[in-house]
């Protein structure tokens, strides 16, 4: 799932200073799963927001509304029945989202209210970390179900480097070394020898060689 | 002349090689580069000048290297894949042949964090490997990464590094292996303080018929203090200082500490030119160049081989 994280209420309230009635639209997919934007955190943003509106007496109109999904055009459009009672609307959806509502609605500021992060799983309650960088062309397969370039911070295709120490990674002793976990994980199934291998440069061009990607899927259409 | 890095021509002559390090000035002042050039003249054969270490901005290492040349002197070109993209790293390695420049070692690099430019992105479209393997492609095939041809090969003696004390140990050998696999001819280590481990990586180097076909250089750095001995010992990843060395270090007064440092490195030298499979050391003196001299000399490495067409 994409992660995200809300940005500081003060960046929130800057750069909603210049509108009157806000709506702050939640997104129920995978900013609900790590409580970043679902309808819960939504409903504390706004809240928030008209809490610190009512103590500096400015006079703006802040309601709620969340979306299933914000970077589904079908969803989006359930919106047409209310959009024009406001003039800004704040989005807790990730950066997809926020485009979606803006690309459809473009007479109106959609102003974000998180940081997306990245690409990664629930590790444990309160646990987000990071493991696919969308590079579109997955090698998971040689490296033991370990992405060496999500995880490992020098992108190492051949490592560990020498920074590596009792499993963890140079740059933060809190940060395991994504290749000590390859190794683990490929002794485990006896695959130790993929390792003597060089593997050869990445193909760059799948990620972003022809610009922003798109898939077209001819089956898929009406 | 000969163009062929002196380096590369005591190696094969079968000389035990010297190699020192020179770090590149925070400023563009030439003279800062060659003062410290200077130092290592007639004691070593060849300075590597380091690429932007620790991910502080500096004098670029190309440049440097080129200064080092011009004065005469056999540079090793550090070139690490942090900072530049595969296009960026093949067209130095023609530009870096074109200034006669005949060594290069290539890096991985400190990651930007520890810098000055925490803000930096981070290149690693190779890795070090890969980096070696394409600046092989270069000299021996005469093609760049994706088959094309050049015009003309680069002349590059190909150097890598390797940490014996990084972990998992099973694993330091292969990626030595894969280093010489790749290309690297020859290979400057990790400061050595822990002789035991060093010899127990060596040894299976060795048994993988490595140290034949790569030229081994033990790298060395003297001890300024007991304070640097716990520092590299706590503090930085990958550094194997055992305890006996930093009680020594702390067993001698504050103003013996310098001269102790330079005794253990000494041993240290002369331990590693007894060992079956090393080629050289590598000396890298951090700011403190002017020892280079003295360690070298009490080592018994001076002076340095003459070579024909000197």
């Amino acid at each position: 799932m994409i992660t995200a994280e809300q940005k500081p209420i003060s960046e929130i309230r800057g750069m909603i200073k210049p509108y009157r009635r806000i709506l702050v639209l939640g997104c129920a997919s995978c900013v609900a799963e790590c409580a970043a934007g679902g309808q819960k955190e939504t409903a504390m943003l706004a809240s928030t927001l008209r809490m610190k509106a009512k103590m500096e007496n400015e006079d703006v109109a802040i309601e709620e509304y969340t979306l299933d999904r914000q970077c589904v055009n079908d969803f989006v459009v359930r919106l047409d029945d209310i959009i024009d009672k406001y003039d800004a609307v704040l989005s807790l959806a990730c950066g997809a989202g926020v485009q979606a509502v803006a690309e459809m609605y473009q007479e109106i500021p959609i102003i974000p209210a998180l940081n997306t992060e990245f690409l990664g799983e629930t590790r444990a309650q309160g646990l987000w970390v990071e493991n696919c960088l969308g590079c579109g062309d997955c090698i998971l397969y040689y490296f033991g179900g370990v992405c060496p370039l999500a995880r490992c911070s020098k992108q190492l295709f051949n490592g560990p480097c020498g920074g590596s120490v009792n499993g963890k990674c140079e740059i933060n002793r809190e940060v395991p070394c994504a290749w000590q976990t390859i190794i683990d994980r490929l002794a485990k199934f006896g695959a130790l020898d993929r390792l003597e291998t060089i593997y050869p440069p990445k193909n760059w061009a799948k990620k972003q060689g022809g610009g922003p990607r798109k898939i077209v899927r001819e089956d898929q259409e009406k | 002349m000969n163009t062929m890095s002196r380096l590369r021509r005591v190696l094969e002559k079968g000389e035990f090689a010297v190699t020192s390090e020179c770090g590149p000035p925070k400023g563009a002042d030439p003279e800062i580069v060659l003062k410290k050039a200077e130092l290592l003249r007639g004691k070593v054969d060849s300075i590597n000048v380091t690429d932007n270490q620790t991910a502080i901005v500096r004098m670029s290492s190309m440049a440097a290297c080129s200064l080092i040349k011009n004065a005469g002197l056999d540079p090793v070109l550090q070139m690490v894949v942090r900072d530049r993209n595969r296009i960026a790293l093949q067209s130095d390695i023609l530009g870096a042949s074109a200034m006669g420049i005949r060594n290069v070692l290539c890096l991985s690099g400190d990651h930007q964090c520890f810098g000055n430019q925490p803000e930096a992105v981070g290149v690693f479209d190779l890795d070090s490997i890969q980096f070696i393997q394409v600046v092989k492609n270069m000299r021996d095939e005469g093609v760049i990464v994706g088959g094309e041809k050049l015009e003309s090969k680069p002349d590059i003696f190909i150097g890598a590094a390797a940490n014996p004390f990084a972990d998992p140990l099973e694993f330091r050998v292969v990626r030595l292996a894969k280093k010489i696999n790749a290309g690297a001819d020859f290979i400057q280590t990790q400061c050595i303080y822990n002789l035991d481990r060093f010899e127990n990586w060596l040894k299976m180097a060795r048994d993988k018929g490595l140290t034949e076909k790569a030229y081994i250089l033990g790298g060395v750095t003297p001890l300024k203090s007991a304070g640097m001995a716990k520092y590299m010992k706590n503090k930085v990843s990958g550094m194997d200082v055992p305890d006996d060395l930093v009680k020594r270090m702390e067993g001698v007064s504050k103003e013996k500490q310098k001269e102790e440092g330079i005794k253990i490195c000494v041993e240290t030298i002369k331990k590693l030119k007894e060992m079956d499979g090393v080629k050289g050391i590598h000396v890298m003196a951090i700011e403190w160049e002017d020892a280079v001299g003295e360690i070298v000399e009490k080592a018994g490495l001076l002076p340095r081989p003459e070579l024909d067409g000197e």
